[in-house]
């Protein structure tokens, strides 16, 4: 607000030479040539032939779109984000709200088993990726755990399906990740007053009346985090995908990133930024109001 | 998992006596629950690294979770220290985060106590922009070429320029959101006897956001730490950091008949982020949690 302009507070406020500018300076150099001249370069190399081929680089048009637009990849490559983003915000939260609520109490106990379920966060998600590729191996040991249990040779392949994989490696992404998202809902839950839980059991509400009427609308807040949070962080995914799958079987888990990371090394690069520029906007029409949710909490601090 | 034993001593036993719980007595359900799923949801990964970093080559060949018949754990470390580039990796890490993370939080503080404090449309604009690096994606192809262009790619200070151009905007968001619970009286307190704004700065404002800071700190640092994407682009090949090497040991040919030197790397190159968030475990979580839920 302009409040600074109020001439009954204004003695008491700072002058504008007590903030002067240019401390602004050097982040938005830095903001200027490292973020958002790139940013702009992404729209212009998008519409030109650039490539590890040739050493000229020439306007070409819409032609890269087109070329990926015709032949799938654009389509798909963006429905497998999308698809993806979505599957692991709703596992993130599934699996994050479990644990809150499981490891609610402030026991011995569920202190040490929160810090636990912190570990994979801190882990590099590179490395998450390479473990649950040796244990989602056809003869890994999640299959051989199953096979003990029923008795069987199970030999299930979980990183080779064209149509389930992408539901495992996102569940793999929110096994890394869960524990974030435990912690936000656990310091969700710690702000709802005792007095109201109190109101609630005294009404004669159980466990389930308690969660859905009382305990759930008041972690509005944390939900909204988490499930922005989640949902930006898996559309921006690339190492768990890397190290389980490469975008496999048949391109089925081809992230865009994936693709960028792919067309890249193959000196594409023109095509590679075309899929960037498909990344930017499809992240800032989505990510209007998660800027929006962030400036009204910015409000309330 | 072991984490319990190096944890539970450090709280003073204060929540134990949490009011307004009605002293029922049952089966202890919940803590066997939670047990369960704890060691079926981490211990059975957590396990499968240990162990298979345990074994010799022949026996992790298809890793599982049978025990090792011999445990050879600092010997595959002292393998993967020599033959995996792990000294290399390490100061290559540190190379590029130590810088970019003190550029970070100097420069993102600066701009926030100016935002922070200023009214007006200029500064909400600037701050607007400044933070919409939050969410939007890093263009990491024309980063390529712009470095290239600056005579900068596979630099170390490219990498940092980088990675500081993007998570300002997250150092600015949180410490400007700070700045505003800072009283203004404190500055005026100073500006009294005659600081200037350089002075202010260093002397008030910088020692005040120290939490902030930390919070920010620990964030960037795990970010940069893990980052393979970005560092692909920019340094593949050129400097090592920890996320490269593995990378490239894993997709190397020897990969599928080495997983127990994998697995020993990342043992060793989680480490230094466990031991960190072992001794510091309260204040990390309490600084990531307090922006979130307000």
């Amino acid at each position: 607000m302009s409040t600074n302009l109020t001439p009954a507070t204004g003695a008491a406020r700072p002058h504008r030479k007590d903030h002067p500018l240019w401390f602004l300076i050097p982040a938005l150099a830095v903001l200027v040539v490292f973020f958002f001249v790139p940013t702009l370069f992404n729209f212009v190399y998008a519409f030109t032939d650039w490539s590890s081929f040739k050493s000229e680089i020439n306007f070409a048009g819409f032609d890269n779109f087109a070329s990926l637009f015709g032949n799938g990849t654009l389509l798909n490559a963006l429905k497998v984000t999308l698809v993806y983003a979505v599957l692991v915000a709703i596992f993130q939260n599934l699996f994050g709200l479990g644990l809150a609520l499981l490891l609610e109490r402030d026991t011995r106990v569920n202190r040490a088993v929160r810090v636990a379920f912190f570990v994979p966060v801190i882990m590099s998600a590179l490395a998450v990726g390479y473990i649950f590729q040796a244990l989602l191996k056809p003869d890994g040991a999640l299959n051989g755990i199953i096979g003990l249990l029923t008795g069987s040779d199970v030999s299930i392949p979980w990183l080779g399906n064209t149509t389930w994989t992408i539901v495992v490696v996102a569940i793999v992404h929110a096994w890394k990740w869960m524990g974030l998202s435990m912690l936000i809902y656990l310091a969700g839950l710690k702000t709802i007053g005792d007095d109201v839980l109190e109101a609630g059991r005294l009404d004669g509400a159980g466990r389930w009346t308690m969660f859905r009427s009382i305990k759930f609308p008041l972690l509005a807040p944390a939900v909204t985090f988490n499930v922005a949070t989640a949902l930006l962080g898996s559309m921006n995914g690339f190492d768990i995908v890397q190290a389980t799958t490469e975008g496999g079987p048949g391109g089925t888990t081809e992230l865009l990133n994936i693709f960028i990371f792919r067309t890249f090394g193959q000196g594409l690069f023109a095509q590679a930024t075309t899929m960037s520029l498909v990344l930017f906007l499809t992240v800032t029409v989505l990510a209007f109001p998660v800027i929006r949710f962030l400036r009204k909490r910015e409000d309330v601090l | 998992m072991t984490t319990a034993a190096s944890t539970a001593p450090s709280r003073p036993p204060a929540s134990a006596s949490r009011p307004g719980r009605a002293p029922r007595r049952r089966f202890p359900l919940q803590p066997v629950a939670a047990i369960l799923v704890a060691v079926l949801v981490l211990g059975v990964p957590f396990w499968l690294v240990i162990a298979t970093a345990a074994k010799d080559r022949a026996e992790a060949l298809d890793p599982n979770l049978a025990p090792p018949s011999e445990w050879r754990l600092l010997d595959n470390f002292a393998t993967v220290f020599a033959d995996g580039r792990m000294t290399t990796g390490f100061l290559g890490s540190l190379l590029v985060m130590v810088p970019a993370v003190v550029g970070v939080l100097v420069l993102g503080s600066m701009a926030a106590w100016i935002l922070g404090r200023r009214g007006g449309r200029l500064s909400a604009a600037i701050y607007a922009l400044a933070i919409s690096g939050i969410v939007l994606p890093p263009a990491v192809v024309t980063i390529v070429l712009l470095l290239r262009q600056l005579g900068l790619a596979g630099t170390a200070l490219g990498m940092i320029g980088v990675y500081m151009g993007m998570y300002l905007s997250t150092v600015i968001f949180f410490v400007t959101g700070f700045v505003r619970t800072i009283p203004h009286e404190l500055e005026e307190a100073a500006r009294v006897d005659g600081a200037g704004p350089v002075r202010v700065f260093a002397r008030i404002i910088l020692p005040l956001l120290r939490p902030v800071l930390a919070t920010a700190t620990i964030l960037i640092c795990l970010y940069i730490w893990n980052d393979v994407f970005y560092a692909l682009f920019v340094i593949g090949g050129r400097i090592d950091t920890l996320p490269l090497n593995l990378y490239q040991v894993a997709s190397a040919g020897l990969y599928l008949q080495n997983w127990h030197l994998i697995f020993a790397y990342i043992i060793l190159m989680s480490l230094p982020l466990l031991i960190t968030f072992m001794v510091a475990q309260r204040r990390i979580i309490s600084g990531i949690t307090s922006g979130a839920v307000k």
